[in-house]
Order: structure tokens, then sequence, then C-alpha cells
């Protein structure tokens, strides 16, 4: 009856299956619990902050009652990229620790340069997080404001992504940004 | 005689005091009574002591190609919901579309040229400060009806 019998390893196999389901759902478990509005929320650089001026928008409060909620937007839905996202969080813990935007003031500050990260990596993307729910496939330009829809239609043809346009839709734009310098133009049409 | 005038006197004096007790009386009831009779503004009374009349919703109305103006140098009315743009000291969401940088390619109505000159006659580059707050004379309108009857026919 040594460890190396075939009974001993059978056994090992299995404490192994089981301890393997233990620890793999723990992380999973922990890993959900870090993807939710409360998780974002307990500390008070985004509660009185982004998620004080989100609560004001569309993706909060609206006729249907369906919200996005704060991961929705900025943590990847698909695995890897989740992981990587959440390995690239570890720096935003450091600098919770620093104390870098503790205040008001600091995340004013910092406001700008935050979230052109952010604009960045949804641009890198083309804007996936956007693209969980709104689809230029499954828009109605129809029902769109004649503006609106003609943007949508030539964003579709010069093949722009959402954030390009849609920045400071959920959080203040910040200071010093002025969004006329930054929003795509259509390319003159050339003479024929 | 000198006894008379001074009952006359006295009985001068009571009268006065009776007429003006009396026109007080009188002044305060009217007082009283009048802000429930007479003081209606145009849109009805309103009793504070009931509930006021409730709201109907309205939408708020977009027409292509903006409205037509009912005078000579009204501002303009806002033909499309505002309540996603917002103003404050550090940006105004009007001007992501409406600014002499943006219009162009937003296809949209440019602020008017009045709007970069100071009260000192100077032309700016961007929207002077005191034209900043749009809302302050541009409105939206909702589809109701009118409140009150007028007569107002547009200036040709």
């Amino acid at each position: 009856m040594g460890l190396f019998s075939k009974e001993g390893t059978l056994k090992i196999l299995f404490f192994g299956f089981v301890l393997g389901i233990i620890f793999w759902g723990g992380f999973n478990t922990a890993l959900e619990a870090t993807n939710k509005e409360a998780f974002c929320i307990s500390c008070h650089e985004m509660k009185n902050n982004v998620y004080e001026e989100y609560t004001s928008t569309i993706h909060y409060s609206n006729r249907t009652g369906v919200r996005a909620t704060c991961p929705d937007c900025h943590v990847p839905k698909e695995w890897i990229h989740k992981i990587i996202r959440k390995i690239q969080a570890s720096n935003e813990v450091y600098h919770k620790l620093l104390g870098t935007i503790d205040t008001r003031e600091k995340f004013e500050a910092h406001r700008l340069e935050l979230a052109k990260h952010e604009w960045a990596r949804m641009q890198s993307t083309d804007s996936r997080e956007c693209r969980n729910c709104h689809d230029f496939e499954s828009m109605d330009f129809d029902k769109q404001e004649a503006r609106s829809a003609n943007r949508h239609e030539q964003a579709t043809e010069y093949g722009w992504t959402c954030i390009q346009c849609h920045k400071g839709i959920a959080h203040e734009l910040p200071e010093g940004y002025d969004p006329a310098d930054d929003t795509p133009e259509a390319p003159k049409e050339s003479d024929e | 005689m000198l006894n008379t005038k001074k009952t006359m006197a006295f009985t001068h004096k009571s009268l006065i005091r009776k007429l003006t007790l009396m026109t007080l009386l009188v002044l305060t009831a009217v007082m009283f009574s009048l802000p429930a009779m007479s003081v209606e503004s145009l849109r009805g009374d309103d009793p504070l002591n009931s509930h006021s009349v409730k709201v109907g919703k309205y939408k708020v109305k977009t027409e292509e190609g903006g409205y037509e103006r009912n005078f000579k140098k009204q501002p303009p009315l806002i033909p499309h919901k505002i309540d996603k743009y917002r103003i404050t000291l550090k940006n105004n969401g009007c001007l992501k579309c409406h600014s002499e940088k943006a219009y162009k390619k937003e296809d949209a109505p440019k602020v008017g040229d009045s709007h970069y000159i100071t009260r000192d006659g100077k032309t700016l580059k961007h929207i002077s400060r005191r034209r900043y707050f749009c809302v302050q004379c541009h409105i939206p309108q909702v589809d109701s009806d009118p409140l009150v009857e007028n007569t107002y026919e547009n200036e040709e």
C-alpha cells in the first residue's frame, strides 16, 4: 500500500481533481467578486467621482431600466482579455495605496491622463465593450435623427469606432479636452 | 361756554378715534379678503393648502431643419433633445457640434458670429464668456398646447 501503488495513484488523482475544482472555483469566484459594481465603488475615489457622474447618464437610468454597470464597459467579457485587464488593474491597486487620486482636486488633475488611457484602450479594441451591446448591424438608421444617421453612415463607411465620437457619455469630459479637435471628419469628396 | 367747548373738543376727538378704528377694521377686512378674491395669475389660481394641478408629461419635439423664427433677432429655438448635453465650467456639450471647429463636420448650425464678440467689442477665436450658457436664451420646445391663449402673430 505504498504511495506509488496503483491505488495510491488513483487517490492522488482523485484528490488532485477535487482540489483543482475547489481552487479554480475559488479563483473564479474571487474574480467575479472584483467584477461587480459594488466592488468598484467600495473605494471613495470611484464612488465620489466617476460613479457619481455616471448616475445622471443614460447608461445608469433610462426608460426601460437596462443598465450598463462599471465592468460592462471597463472590463472585457472574454476570458483572456479579462485576465490581461485584471493584471493591469494591479497598477490601480498600487496607486490606491499611494493615494494618487484620493481627493477631488488630485483626481481632476489626473483626469485627462486617465481618460486618455481608457480612450486609447477602447480605440485599440474597436470599442469592443461598447459593441457587446451596440452594433452597427442592428442599428436602424431610419429611427435615428437625420444628423446621427448621417454620422453613423460615415462611421461604417470610413471604419470609425464608437469611442472616437462618443467620449464623455458616462462621465464628465476632462478639462482642457475639446471634442471638436478630436472627432473624425469625412474625407472631402474628390473632384471628378 | 368754556365747558361746552371742552366737551365739543372731546367729542370731536372721540369721533376721529372712532373713524380711524373703523377705517382700520375695514382695511384689515379688505386686506384679508383680497388675496382670496382677486389675485390670480394668468394660469389660474393655485392655493397653497391644496395640491397643485399635475403637470402633463410632454416630449421634446425634434424638428428637422430647425424652427422658424417668430421675430427678427429671436434666439433660434433648439429643434432637438438636450438632456444628454451638459454645460459645466469645464465643458459645454452644445459646442461639441455647434462650435466653429465642429459645425462643418457635424453638419450643424454654427454659433452666431455675435457670440464671439466681447462686451468691449473685441472679436475672439472662441466663444465669448458672456455667451457661454446657451440655454439662457436658446430653448427646446415640447409638443403641448399653449397654457394661455394669445394673439401674437409672427413678424414678417
